[in-house]
């Protein structure tokens, strides 16, 4: 028997007609937004859905390769994202956002999955294995792309500056040193940040579901408190893994910067380079 | 002692630059003209080994330049943009700027020696002091080619550095550049890419003229 109120739809269905106040908000003001309202009502109904109707099945079953599958699926999707949100692109951007995505957070979600939930059945859990790896993919996603985008942009706009060290003698890591770590230190300012005001500002969502479950609070504390240093190690993990790979892909081994392979998206359909 | 053998670049399938043989010898002058686009900012980025090649190699003192070797090599053989990259802060913050580079470790930063090159420009100490969003694009030049000069290279590689500058800025840079060959007129060498026949004239012994992407002609000053 659980202890916290299980909700039929019709009650969720109550809830959801708190999508009224947002209707009215922009039939008042004429924000034209009824139409994008809606379909975000409606996206957020579906995807969910799928989403629980997904994870009920694969709880069910308990088998590591489902688990593994799902995972692999996830992280797949995380590392297309983060190279997504990038406006340039260079040969080997999308491999190497793949790795750092899924090195970074595989590498915590097993550390902790491991070595700190010691007394869960298996490893492959799907209660802990599934949401523990969707948090840290779903907040490491930020830094990381940050961390690549910031690179790419810095190396464009910088690029005299980082030939004129080039050219002066220095080496492909001296040139590009500033920008990496500019790129670096910017992808780890968010969840710096929500390290900073974790608690205070915010609820975070899932320590907010806990304790909805009805578990104590100083229980899902310490659960949120696992959940931001894995957060945080992925982070720096994943961007310092997707620059260095970035700075090895556009520096020769002959100390030359290949600016010609960065490429704004709009013009990457253009001629094929180098 | 620098030579460019069989220089080939492209963009695609277009050839930028193809079988381009530079050799520049101690104590060598050289001019390098033609026009927009025919490819003399690349070849004096390909003698720097600033860019790939897809055909050719960079020799120095006889031997290919590769891997690890480069940054030293780029030390001797100095390349600077035409539009300079000045850090922000002062002058004299960009000079010393220079040694943390492992390749000039060894050196340190000579402010006697700076002075006495700005005096040849009419110049005192209180330059050393100017931030750089308060130098002129001549100022500029000079900050970029003086940070170059310190290290002591035995090649300037150097891309229109007057295009921008007034004509008393480019006899500051002309004389400086003067100056710098005759403290070693034996060991030392430039080659210097421009758009003036007579700027040519002045600043060099030999002229080489690009087009399309090829060396076409090699003319001797002194047989005009």
């Amino acid at each position: 028997m659980p202890n916290y109120v299980e909700l039929t739809y019709g009650q969720v269905a109550l809830a959801a007609l708190l999508i009224v106040v947002n209707g009215a908000v922009s039939i008042m003001l004429q924000l034209k937004m009824e139409r994008l309202l809606a379909i975000a009502a409606l996206r957020t109904i579906v995807q969910l859905l799928l989403v629980g109707w997904v994870l009920e099945w694969v709880f069910g079953l308990e088998a590591w390769y489902v688990v593994m599958a799902l995972a692999c699926l996830m992280t797949a999707i995380a590392g297309a994202t983060a190279v997504r949100r990038n406006e340039h692109r260079y040969p080997g951007i999308w491999i190497n956002t793949l790795i750092s995505v899924w090195v970074s957070s595989w590498f915590v979600t097993g550390y902790v999955l491991l070595a700190v939930l010691q007394e869960i059945q298996h490893w492959y859990q799907p209660q802990y294995a599934i949401p523990l790896l969707g948090m840290v993919l779903g907040n490491t996603l930020n830094g990381i792309s940050i961390g690549l985008s910031t690179l790419t942009e810095s190396l464009v706009t910088r690029r005299r500056e980082v030939e004129t060290w080039l050219s002066l003698g220095g080496t492909r890591w001296e040139a590009a040193r500033r920008p990496i770590q500019h790129a670096v230190r910017t992808g780890m300012i968010p969840i710096i940040n929500s390290m900073m005001v974790v608690g205070v500002v915010s609820l975070p969502g899932m320590m907010t579901g806990q304790l909805v479950s009805g578990m104590s609070p100083i229980e899902a504390v310490k659960y949120q408190i696992v959940i931001m240093f894995m957060v945080a190690s992925a982070t720096a993990l994943g961007t310092v893994g997707v620059v260095l790979l970035a700075f090895l892909r556009l520096f020769s081994a002959d100390h030359q910067f290949l600016a010609s392979r960065i490429r704004r998206l709009a013009d990457t359909r253009a001629t094929p380079h180098n | 002692m620098l030579e460019g053998v069989d220089i080939g670049r492209k963009d695609g399938q277009r050839w930028l630059l193809r079988h381009v043989h530079v050799r520049v010898s101690p104590g060598d002058r050289v001019a390098l003209v033609g026009p927009t686009g025919s490819g003399k900012t690349l070849l004096l980025r390909a003698l720097a080994m600033l860019d790939r090649l897809d055909e050719g190699t960079v020799r120095w003192k006889g031997k290919d330049v590769h891997g690890d070797a480069v940054p030293l090599f780029r030390s001797r053989c100095v390349y600077l943009h035409q539009q300079p990259a000045l850090l922000e802060g002062t002058v004299e913050e960009n000079w010393r700027a220079v040694y943390q580079l492992a390749v000039h470790r060894q050196r340190r930063y000579d402010r006697t020696r700076m002075l006495q090159w700005l005096n040849l420009l009419s110049r005192d100490a209180s330059f050393l002091i100017k931030r750089l969003n308060t130098l002129s694009g001549g100022e500029q030049q000079i900050t970029a080619l003086l940070r170059a000069i310190q290290i002591d290279p035995e090649v300037l590689l150097l891309d229109e550095p007057t295009s921008a500058l007034d004509p008393q800025a480019t006899r500051d840079v002309e004389l400086l550049v003067q100056r710098w060959i005759e403290e070693a007129p034996a060991e030392r060498a430039l080659v210097w890419v421009t758009h003036d026949a007579r700027q040519a004239q002045r600043v060099a012994d030999r002229t080489l003229r690009m087009k399309e992407g090829q060396l076409v002609e090699e003319t001797d000053a002194e047989l005009r």
